[in-house]
């Protein structure tokens, strides 16, 4: 039955927006229906992956193996792990909200708009699925049509520019991951004497015996490709154009889904693949990430720009990620894992609120706000517990992720510097200031501002976007060993792996096993 | 002498079609195009179906001059197709400029014949024979307007240093039979393998002058200069069949040729891949950076056809099964999206050269939003963007180059590719990311909308069932 959720979940998308180009183009809410019963079967139907899950094996499950071009050895091969799971049921849980943000606020070609939404679902999940090089590669490009269209055509006043820009950005680092998957899948084939191979499974237990300099090329060509995509400092440049000029439901999914591809892509490709050269990078990526994680808060403060503001809080929070990822420990990559997870859901739902002012007000300059508190007071109940679980504070989903990269990133032996740890944790503090500011002057205060004076408390659409993410929110916060324990073995499985290759053994503090 | 009838059952149709029976057609029957149109329509659709039946037929024949199927007949099928899509396209926009005379299928017809000649020859007479007369048929086709000074000067442009161009392949053909003693390909082959030729430096002069004359047919740099202007002048279905069935013919030619010239066991091969990777590397710098600061949507594509003439070359750098595998993939998919590209350009272009600019297609997705989606698969195709077709070639020419060693050359694809989507997507951003401006009458497109949607479709689908055409590649070599 797993096999079959599996392919449910990744099809579905594509067939709904099939379906919808038989739908006439006027029958806007036609249209809107069938693309919402979709994503909300899909999300249903993804579910159904996780009572068959085994948490207790590291290896691919519900595989699949289907030829495809089988002279270059491409297949339709796909499968997941816990990180892939929890990463495939993020995907399906936003985009149904994504649906709901863009009910009312996407007026102009509905019918384009929603297929292109599928696809875009459809490509997502199938990066997080694909376990064949080719294919992955295949899903990774065909994330940015309908993203670059998304952007190019509803979004604000700059988008051609913020859509090329995300293009040829993403571009640049897919095409040089191409040539590293030719490269990798020759020299692997030149080992096995079967020719070149786009196998995963096969890719993944030759690669660390390439010779160590093609290696490193390998594993740069690998890591610029998704470190663009994180992104890391200094390639983030495209992030805060997109995020502003993107529609809201294209700001959720960009800051939900679409920058975990590239942290996915590190742990799945470079981490599990090049365990040395991973190593050997470790120090000078997480620097850049530690420089991330201060420069993306401190330029965070001085936005005038609410969206501005959350698109640098993300930059800020996907050092975390890089951070934890390349501690190479067990409590650092499963704090990573648990933070992909858990910025998509915070600051997907800042992104709503942020969508939900907007629409009320059209502006999305901090100053024309004040005192919102006093007419909407519901919607700030939920913009706060946003706002606070992006912060990190305990008892939410951000403190758990930060922690445990801290904890992992503190104890690592192969950064074996505390500084790392030291110097990201003043990142938090950063977060707390620039956040709780905005909410202070955009909340509170005295609503002076005429036009302020009377808008509309939350809608039951809006209900519907926000409370999902804020029950997962706690959920998360209060009970992160229902999430963890899915990606525990697969992680402990890629630390163990760099240990056996690099000789350095990771994780000093086994976590607390699992209580049933 | 024997000669081999059933296998040449695709070259007797189209030259009995066009030669004895075609002509007569014409000296007879006054002033119906649509008879000569449908006639000539048949002719290459019989000698399509022709081709895939004796595609299994292996083999030489007329004195072992002309090899038959396999690769040559896979080849012709491509030309027919592209000629029949490009004579369903033509009717429409030749009525349209008032232009329509029956000379202009035979024409056609003619240049697809040569391009069969060059696919099967296995001789260098053959070849040049095939070179010319799909050469001539050309210039006189760039010039059909001939009340157009543009279509005139593309003509006359393109004759000069396309004779010119002849002359140098002609000269290296007399060199390399003076250091080999044949003209026939696969005798050509085993005295270069075994390194047995009479005056080694005439024989690298020669195969230098083969490798300028057919840069020059498929436009590659430094012998690319005639192309935009060309391309810009002549009528927008001719510059859509030149530019690709041309470009397929000619790299049909190429790779046979270089088969023969570049053993690998031959001394002077390095030399000659090493030149012809330099030349694909500054072929598609050159067409990529120069088409980005192009206005006009002609020479747009002009420059564009450039860049992937050096995209095709790294398979004969490559020079190896998988390489050729690679062109030829990549040209059948080329084919189909270059030539839907013109042909959307042929449908909303109007008389006298006008709505060519890129400008023009201010909003085109309001206005047209059928020729607007084609023309983007168009674009993400010829950008290489998965899932589309030309992704899928220009995959299979980077295995084939990182596979010898050319890794480099890779790179250089690469990063010219990523200037490319910068034009390809600015005409994106033009049809659909900004507004149209001022009124136009709606685009017709008549007989060329079956065109357009067989090249879209191609784009879209050819690469996701790429599996059997790769396993019919590979028994070739």
């Amino acid at each position: 039955m797993g096999t079959a959720a599996l392919l449910a979940t990744l099809f579905a998308p594509l067939a709904g927006s099939l379906a919808l180009l038989f739908i006439h183009k006027d029958q806007a809410k036609a249209i809107k229906t069938t693309a919402l019963v979709f994503s909300v079967l899909t999300f249903l139907g993804s579910t159904l992956l996780v009572p068959g899950f085994d948490a207790g094996s590291a290896a691919m499950q519900f595989t699949i193996d289907m030829p495809w071009l089988t002279s270059i050895d491409a297949g339709l091969r796909l499968g997941i792990d816990g990180t892939s799971l929890l990463l495939v049921l993020l995907t399906t849980l936003i985009m149904p909200i994504a649906f709901l943000t863009s009910w009312g606020s996407v007026t102009k070609s509905v019918k384009e708009y929603n297929v292109l939404m599928l696809l875009l679902q459809f490509g997502m999940t199938g990066v997080f699925m694909a376990t064949d090089t080719f294919l992955f590669y295949v899903f990774w490009e065909l994330i940015l049509i309908p993203m670059y269209f998304i952007i190019g055509i509803w979004g604000g006043k700059d988008r051609i520019y913020a859509a090329i820009k995300f293009f040829l950005y993403t571009l640049v680092g897919s095409l040089l991951m191409l040539i590293a998957i030719i490269w990798l899948g020759l020299e692997v084939g030149a080992m096995t004497g079967n020719g070149f191979t786009a196998n995963l499974a096969v890719l993944r237990e030759h690669a660390p015996m390439i010779a160590p300099q093609v290696q490193t090329w390998l594993f740069l060509a690998f890591a610029l490709s998704f470190l663009i995509k994180v992104p890391l400092f200094p390639l983030h440049t495209w992030l805060p154009d997109a995020h502003v000029q993107a529609p809201t439901a294209g700001s959720v999914i960009l800051a939900g889904v679409l920058l975990k591809l590239g942290t996915y892509g590190l742990i799945r490709f470079n981490l599990d693949l090049f365990p040395v050269a991973s190593v050997q990078f470790a120090t000078p990526i997480s620097v850049l990430a530690v420089v991330g994680i201060i420069y993306g808060a401190l330029v965070a403060m001085v936005q005038t720009d609410i969206k501005k503001l959350v698109a640098y809080s993300s930059v800020s929070h996907l050092g975390f990620v890089v951070l934890g990822i390349f501690s190479m420990t067990t409590e650092g990559i499963q704090g990573a894992v648990i933070q992909m997870v858990s910025h998509g859901l915070s600051t997907g739902m800042l992104f709503l609120c942020v969508g939900a002012l907007y629409e009320r007000r059209h502006t999305r300059e901090i100053a024309d706000y004040g005192g919102i508190t006093s007419v909407m007071p519901r919607f700030a109940v939920l913009f706060a517990l946003a706002m606070f679980a992006s912060v990190g504070l305990p008892g939410l989903n951000g403190f758990v992720g930060e922690f445990l990269i801290l904890l992992g990133a503190f104890t690592s032996p192969v950064l074996n510097n505390q500084m790392f740890a030291i110097v990201s944790a003043s990142g938090v503090i950063f977060a707390a200031v620039y956040l709780l500011w905005m909410f202070q002057r955009v909340m509170f205060g005295t609503n002076d501002n005429p036009e302020n004076k009377h808008l509309r408390d939350l809608t039951a659409s809006e209900y519907w976007q926000l409370v999902p993410l804020a029950v997962f929110i706690i959920w998360i916060g209060v009970a992160p060993r229902h999430f963890m324990h899915f990606s525990e073995t697969s992680v402990k499985a890629v630390v163990e792996r760099v240990g056996t290759f690099t000789g350095k053994v990771s994780s000093v503090l086994p976590l607390p096993q699992q209580q049933r | 002498m024997h000669i081999d009838y059933f296998g040449s059952l695709p070259l007797i149709a189209i030259w009995l079609g066009l030669g004895a029976i075609g002509i007569t057609i014409q000296a007879f029957v006054r002033n119906n195009t649509r008879l000569v149109f449908g006639y000539y329509l048949g002719t290459l659709l019989l000698t399509a179906a022709l081709a895939l039946i004796t595609s299994g037929h292996k083999g030489t024949t007329f004195q072992d001059m002309i090899t038959l199927g396999g690769v040559a007949n896979y080849f012709d099928v491509v030309f027919c197709a592209a000629g029949v899509l490009t004579m369903l396209a033509a009717r429409p926009y030749l009525q349209r400029e008032g232009v329509e005379l029956d000379e202009f299928y035979t024409l056609l017809v003619s240049a697809t014949a040569g391009m069969m000649l060059m696919a099967h020859a296995n001789n260098l007479l053959v070849l040049f024979v095939g070179i010319e007369l799909m050469s001539i048929t050309f210039y006189v086709m760039a010039g059909f307007i001939r009340t157009n000074i543009r279509s005139v000067e593309a003509s006359l442009k393109y004759f000069l240093l396309g004779a010119f161009a002849s002359g140098f392949l002609v000269y290296g053909m007399s060199l390399i039979y003076g250091a080999t003693g044949s003209l026939q390909y696969d005798v050509i082959r085993d005295v270069v393998a075994q390194n047995t030729t009479n005056f080694p430096t005439l024989f690298a002069i020669g195969a230098v002058l083969m490798a300028v004359a057919m840069s020059f047919k498929i436009a590659a740099f430094p012998f690319h200069q005639w192309a935009p202007d060309v391309y810009e002048g002549s009528p927008t279905v001719v510059t859509a069949f030149m530019s690709t069935a041309g470009k397929a013919a000619a790299f049909s030619a190429f790779v046979a040729l270089f088969m023969a010239l570049m053993p690998g066991t031959s001394s002077l091969t390095p030399q000659l891949q090493l030149m012809l990777a330099v030349v694909s590397a500054i072929t598609m710098l050159v067409g990529n950076i120069t088409a980005v600061a192009q206005t006009n949507i002609k020479r747009m594509l002009a420059y564009s056809s450039i860049a992937h003439a050096g995209y095709l070359l790294m398979g004969i750098v490559s020079n190896s099964a998988d390489g050729y595998s690679g062109i030829v993939f990549y040209v059948t998919s080329y084919v189909f999206m270059q030539l839907g590209a013109f042909v959307v350009v042929g449908i909303l272009e109007r008389q006298n050269n006008t709505q060519l600019e890129i400008n023009d297609y201010a909003g085109l997705a309001k206005r047209e939003p059928m020729l607007a989606f084609s023309m983007a698969v168009f674009m993400l195709s010829l950008a290489g963007i998965p899932p589309f077709a030309g992704f899928f070639g220009k995959y299979l020419l980077f295995v084939a180059a990182i596979e010898t060693g050319y890794t480099w050359l890779t790179i250089v694809a690469v990063a010219s590719s990523v200037v490319s989507a910068y034009f390809y997507l600015g005409l994106i951003v033009k049809m659909y990311f900004t507004e149209p401006s001022g009124e136009r009458e709606p685009a017709t497109s008549g007989l060329a909308g079956i065109t357009l949607v067989v090249t879209t479709a191609v784009s879209i689908v050819l690469g996701l069932f790429a599996s059997p055409f790769l396993a019919t590649f590979k028994s070739w070599w």
